[in-house]
Order: structure tokens, then C-alpha cells, then sequence
């Protein structure tokens, strides 16, 4: 992380300065003050510069791009990685050839990965930031397999008046199945079994 | 494989420097054996065993790829 101080006429002109040298936008840094500008006497005579200190933000967008370079650079892979930061979160997007055994079973593979990356980034940081990594629009994809599957199974729970258990997942794929249900007038859903079997039931609702 | 698991277990733990992996080939597997400093197993191996699990699928889906069966022990 680099830090660098800077005098100027106006705080302004001194934060100016340090961004050209770092070679960084305002964004990309703090910037505390030090000394205040102060004029002199018409102007000039015992005037003061502005002082300012500027540094280098920790960047994770970096850190995780470093850290997945290093790795596919180990598993003979060559992915392109692009990083956006939305809603807090870090996407990840990882797009090429060969990425299948990445995702794995059931994206098995690409959740141990997204889950190692969330340990490395928040080890040291403070404020926590979730990663979520998708290969190919992956998680996209199956998001609306599982849309279309719970509306599947809940019509068949509504003409058979019986509930289904679906497969075990993974807490965010089950989440996406009583999203998809929530609103649903003739079926319930819930949990049940332990991790990492457990899995949702989609149930009649009980009119009285 | 050795040391895509070192790269991994470095990356989690307070003491990289005390991360080893040795490799002993077997006829039909490979037997990497994780040793981290005492204080770091936690970081490796997790609440369930979670973290040992991710290393473990990771490294499985390589040498899925180059056709060989891999088992990652963490040694105390």
C-alpha cells in the first residue's frame, strides 16, 4: 500500500498532485488533511501551502485477482477473470475454455472455490465482503433450472396433494427454490435433514 | 497438485512459513500430506471439517483432470 504526502496552493490542487503521482483516482484512496491552506498578507506574504496525505485503499479487487491468477496458474488453468464490485458484493466472472471441472457436480467444485476465496479475502479485513464467483453464467443457469423446477413440483404437489423432498443442496440453491415458492398459493416449503443433505420439501397447503 | 495445495493452505493460515506438503505416490493415488503449525489446524480443516473439505474438491477436480486419484491428509 503506497501512502505519499503532498503540498499544493489548495487542498485541492495538493490532492491533485498525489493522484497524478500514484497514479489513481479519488475513489481509490484516502485523503486526509493535514495542514489547512492559510493566506498570507495580499495573498502571498506568510501564506501557507495545504498539506495532504493520501493513501493507496486496500484494494480487494486486486488481492482476489492475484490470488486467482497464482491458483489457476497451479490447476494448468488460464481463465479470464474480470472483478465488479455490486451491492457490496464482489462477482467474480471467470470465462474460457476448460472451466468445467471448476464447476464440478452440481457446482460442487465452484462453491469450494468461492468458499476458499471468501476465507483468503476476509482473513485479514475487517469489514466482511462476500465473493460469489460464476463460471459462465453457471449460477445463472441453474438459478432458473431451479425456477422452473419448483414450479414443476409445485403443480404436481397440487394435483397429488402430496409433498415432495427434492435432492440435497446447498443453502443458496435451496433458498432459490422457496423463493421461487414464497408466493405460491397452494404450497408451503421448508428445510429438513442436517448439512450438507439437507433439502426442501415442498407440502400442500392446509386450507381450513 | 503439491502445490496447489500449499499455495491454498498458505493462503489461510497465520503461519504460511510453517505450511509443508509431501507428496507420496502410490500405485494408483497420490497421498499429499498437509502439515500447518499447531495453532493453524483450525484455519485448515474448519467448523465440520468445511475448509478441509474445500481443499479436498478443489484438488479432486485436478487430478480428476489428469486422470489420477488424489488424497489430501492433514497431518497433526
Amino acid at each position: 500500500m503506497r501512502v505519499i504526502e503532498k503540498s499544493g496552493k489548495t487542498i485541492d490542487d495538493a490532492v491533485k498532485a498525489a493522484l497524478l503521482e500514484l497514479n489513481l483516482t479519488e475513489s481509490e484512496v484516502e485523503i486526509e488533511i493535514l495542514e489547512e491552506p492559510k493566506n498570507g498578507f495580499l495573498g502571498f506574504i506568510g501564506g501557507k501551502d495545504a498539506l495532504v496525505r493520501v493513501s493507496e485503499k486496500e484494494n480487494n479487487n486486486n488481492k482476489i485477482n492475484d490470488f486467482l491468477q497464482i491458483l489457476f496458474e497451479k490447476m494448468s488453468l488460464n481463465p479470464e477473470i474480470s472483478i465488479n464490485e455490486v451491492d457490496g458484493n464482489i462477482l467474480v466472472n471467470l470465462q474460457g475454455e476448460d472451466l468445467g471441472i471448476l464447476i464440478g457436480r452440481r457446482g460442487e467444485t465452484l462453491d469450494s472455490l468461492q468458499f476458499l476465496v471468501n476465507l483468503f479475502v476476509n482473513k485479514s479485513s475487517e469489514n466482511y465482503k462476500k465473493v460469489i464467483i460464476d463460471i459462465e453464467d453457471y449460477r445463472k443457469k441453474r438459478e432458473n433450472t431451479l425456477y422452473s423446477l419448483a414450479e414443476k413440483l409445485s403443480n404436481k404437489v397440487k394435483k397429488t396433494g402430496r409433498k415432495i423432498s427434492l435432492e440435497p443442496m446447498s443453502p443458496q440453491e435451496r433458498r432459490i427454490i422457496h423463493m421461487a415458492l414464497q408466493e405460491n398459493k397452494s404450497v408451503n416449503t421448508y428445510s429438513e435433514g442436517e448439512e450438507p443433505f439437507r433439502k426442501v420439501v415442498i407440502a400442500p397447503k392446509r386450507n381450513y | 497438485m503439491k502445490e496447489l495445495v500449499e499455495y491454498i493452505a498458505k493462503s489461510l493460515v497465520d503461519s504460511p512459513e510453517a505450511v509443508t506438503v509431501t507428496e507420496v505416490e502410490g500405485d494408483r493415488s497420490i497421498v499429499l500430506e498437509l502439515r500447518v503449525s499447531p495453532e493453524d489446524m483450525g484455519k485448515v480443516i474448519g467448523k465440520q471439517g468445511r475448509i478441509a473439505k474445500a481443499i479436498r474438491t478443489v484438488t479432486k477436480a485436478v487430478a480428476t483432470r489428469e486422470g489420477k486419484k488424489v488424497i489430501v491428509e492433514i497431518i497433526q
